[in-house]
């Protein structure tokens, strides 16, 4: 109910916070309006107008090169004047609260914020606090979402495999603590994907996951029959510390996607990964080198996929 | 000094049951007649209590004025304002102060606060251990001759066992309660939320029951061990209201009480991210709610607290992890307790008692009833006056309640602390 902080009276995209809440129709739009943005890359003047004299900032109280590069490209190559901004260091820091911040760069006149931050909720509270002109996109919040992430992996699945309804779909990893699994898990379900399995020990599982809409295994060589798509996930090395895994060793040998395990899977199968990837703890470098791994396919429909959304959360403003 | 006439209400006292039309009569600030007029009554003061309900004054187990260190929050003088718009005349406050409630110099500083607000009833807790930091034991008889009704930890658990028992073995010494909020430390693990579908959805720390379930059962061990007295505080879950059931029965001298939110909220509440309902412990599932109801529908919970914690507006705005938990929650108690009574879930009088005669009993205070010879803690409400959650009618400092801007049935017209009028409703047109 809450989540139609996404949208605008008339159903159109405001922010993008979260997939929850966004119907299926928006999700695909989404899609189809990357899919006209993939080509400009290949052009000799990379850029459309959409955005010319808009100001985009990139907020990124948590640290990150790929997601903040990928952002900025996408503003840029829409005309949009892109300001980014790692707060961690500077602001907060010094005991200025996170609305304070808002406020300050409100008052620069700004259409837009990209919002990374390691609490849940922060896009949200963002969204809520700012003016009612400015979008505000979620970049990634804590163990809660990062929808863009999700959607550039529902693109780049519906590039190859066209289709939803029939996949099969395992997601393995720390899901516990991934928003990207999050993400991942709620745009599957809305795009119809027929069954989706998450793969893990118990300790990288969140309570109740199952009414996420997942099956639950918590073996690989189980989990992996009969999928044709995999979607991996990072591990932190910090999950060792705090007693949630033995060694990194053992989850290679438990979790880890080898070419053996691969495999298992539909000989059709594809290979995700959100980056950055841990070679030899949770991906073989042969399989995330691979014929299978779509991984740097991923990276590229990152920018079509954040001009769309950014161009659609924008385009509310006209009218 | 004056003598009152409170008349023609309908009296609800469930400790000397009596649940009939009469008049209360005052003087010298002592009840000294219920039904019965006595000889020579010349009152200076009528109350006309018809269509009214006079019962004892609340007894709230806990509340936080945030006085002494957070006067940006609240006062002692908005904040008893508060309580007495909400019926409230008898408050146990949380030692979770800045400074903490571990000396006598603290003790009587609330002391002293409380005269000034022109509320003497308010009984600090004292800290079980030296600032709550569960390594040494508190001077628990000197903060009692200080005024200190019980000790307890605050939201703070006492993560060493030994310390737990030999603190509870010292507060027995001195036949002095222990108010005790079940919550281990480690499988809390700093969260925000209840571990079930929300929190997993939302991706929000979360705490399990067992990080409640698993302090009480050790606590119930360690009563059974020490003989201590102890009171347990807002409980959440359904197990909990299972272990104090099975406790009771066992033939253990233990008693509970709940937050009023958690007997009307659950986890589906805090969607997706609202601050207000940002509680410790956290509001749990539909199950959970029900088992409270239950709980004191049975008895097992003897207890409504209102967990009374009002905040400044910057403490709820942030990202719902950095929010801080509480609700100002002291104006709500009565009619959140009444719509309990509407929905068939308790009776009135068991509704009043929970929060009069039930948690004076804990307290062994000569309070929540309207014995002839006791101080006249008042309290007259009328059950079908609607009223909105706004800034005319409230008056805590701390505007953090998920239910402003709701309307709720009954509400106090006077209360009365040891015979002084310390609220009475104006008439509105």
């Amino acid at each position: 109910m809450s989540e139609n902080l996404q949208l605008n009276s008339e159903g159109k995209l405001k922010h993008f916070l979260s997939i929850e809440g966004l119907p299926k129709s928006l999700l695909t739009e989404i899609l189809d309006v990357a899919q006209s943005f993939v080509g400009i890359g290949d052009h000799q003047i990379k850029k459309v107008p959409l955005l010319r004299g808009k100001t985009i900032v990139n907020l990124f109280f948590e640290n990150s090169t790929r997601t903040r590069t990928t952002f900025e490209l996408a503003a840029n190559r829409l005309s949009a004047d892109v300001l980014s901004m790692s707060i961690s260091t500077s602001s907060t820091s010094k005991g200025e609260s996170l609305l304070d911040t808002i406020r300050n760069l409100e008052a620069m006149y700004v259409d837009m914020f990209v919002v990374r931050h390691s609490i849940s909720g922060a896009a949200h509270f963002i969204a809520q606090q700012t003016a009612p002109h400015i979008s505000v996109i979620n970049a990634g919040d804590g163990q809660h979402a990062h929808p863009t992430q999700a959607m550039l992996d529902m693109f780049t699945i519906r590039q190859i495999k066209k289709d939803f309804s029939n996949l099969r779909v395992a997601i393995i990893g720390d899901i516990l603590h991934s928003r990207v699994a999050r993400s991942q898990i709620q745009a599957l379900n809305t795009l119809g994907t027929a069954e989706i399995r998450v793969i893990a020990p118990k300790t990288l599982l969140p309570a109740h996951v199952e009414s996420l809409g997942v099956k639950v295994s918590h073996n690989l060589t189980a989990g992996l029959k009969d999928i044709d798509v995999i979607m991996m996930l990072r591990l932190q090395k910090e999950r060792m510390t705090s007693a949630l895994l033995p060694s990194e060793s053992e989850y290679f040998k438990c979790f880890g996607l080898t070419e053996d395990k691969l495999k298992i899977a539909k000989p059709d199968a594809i290979v995700m990964h959100p980056g950055p990837i841990n070679r030899g703890v949770e991906i073989d470098s042969k399989v995330a080198d691979g014929p299978q791994s779509v991984i740097l396919k991923q990276v590229s429909n990152g920018i079509a996929i954040r001009m769309a959304i950014m161009a659609m959360a924008m385009q509310k403003q006209g009218g | 000094m004056s003598q009152i006439h409170i008349k023609q209400g309908h009296i609800v006292d469930p400790v000397n049951n009596i649940n009939r039309v009469g008049c209360v009569y005052i003087a010298d600030g002592k009840i000294i007649s219920v039904t019965r007029e006595p000889a020579g009554f010349k009152p200076d003061t009528i109350i006309d209590a018809q269509h009214k309900i006079v019962c004892p004054g609340f007894v709230d187990l806990s509340t936080r004025l945030r006085e002494p260190g957070q006067s940006r929050k609240a006062t002692f003088k908005s904040e008893t304002a508060a309580a007495a718009n909400g019926g409230v005349t008898t408050m146990c406050l949380q030692p979770d102060t800045s400074p903490v409630i571990d000396t006598p110099a603290v003790a009587e500083l609330i002391k002293e606060l409380a005269k000034n607000a022109d509320y003497p009833q308010i009984y600090p807790i004292a800290a079980l251990t030296q600032k709550l930091e569960g390594t040494e034991l508190s001077a628990m008889l000197t903060l009692k001759q200080a005024g200190c009704m019980a000790v307890g930890n605050a939201n703070q658990p006492v993560r060493n066992l030994l310390i737990l028992r030999r603190a509870m073995e010292y507060a027995a010494s001195h036949d002095m309660l222990v108010m005790f909020r079940p919550n281990d430390y480690w499988l809390g693990n700093n969260g925000c939320a209840h571990e079930g579908a929300v929190a997993t959805r939302y991706g929000l720390p979360s705490i399990p029951e067992a990080a409640e379930t698993i302090a009480l059962a050790q606590c119930l061990e360690l009563v059974e061990l020490t003989g201590c007295r102890v009171h347990f505080g807002q409980l959440s879950c359904k197990r909990s209201v299972i272990k104090i059931h099975q406790a009771k029965k066992y033939g253990l001298h233990v008693s509970a009480d709940v937050a009023v939110h958690q007997l009307h909220l659950t986890e589906n509440d805090i969607i997706p991210f609202d601050s207000n309902y940002h509680v410790l412990p956290p509001l749990r599932t539909e199950a959970d709610r029900q088992y409270l109801r239950q709980g004191l529908a049975s008895g097992t919970i003897n207890s409504i607290c209102s967990d009374h914690q009002p905040h400044d507006k910057d403490a709820k705005l942030g990202a719902f992890p950095e929010t801080e938990p509480g609700v100002s929650s002291v104006e709500t108690l009565l009619p959140l307790m009444l719509k309990l009574v509407a929905q068939r879930i308790i009776t009135l009088e068991q509704g009043i008692a929970s929060l009069s005669g039930n948690p004076a009993r804990v307290l062994r205070i000569k309070s929540g009833a309207l014995t002839v010879g006791f101080a006249a803690d008042v309290c007259v409400f009328d059950p079908e006056l609607d009223w909105q959650v706004n800034a005319d009618n409230w008056k805590s400092q701390g505007v953090n309640t998920p239910f402003w801007g709701q309307t709720f049935k009954g509400r106090v017209t006077q209360t009365l602390q040891a015979g002084n009028i310390i609220h009475c409703l104006e008439k509105s047109g």
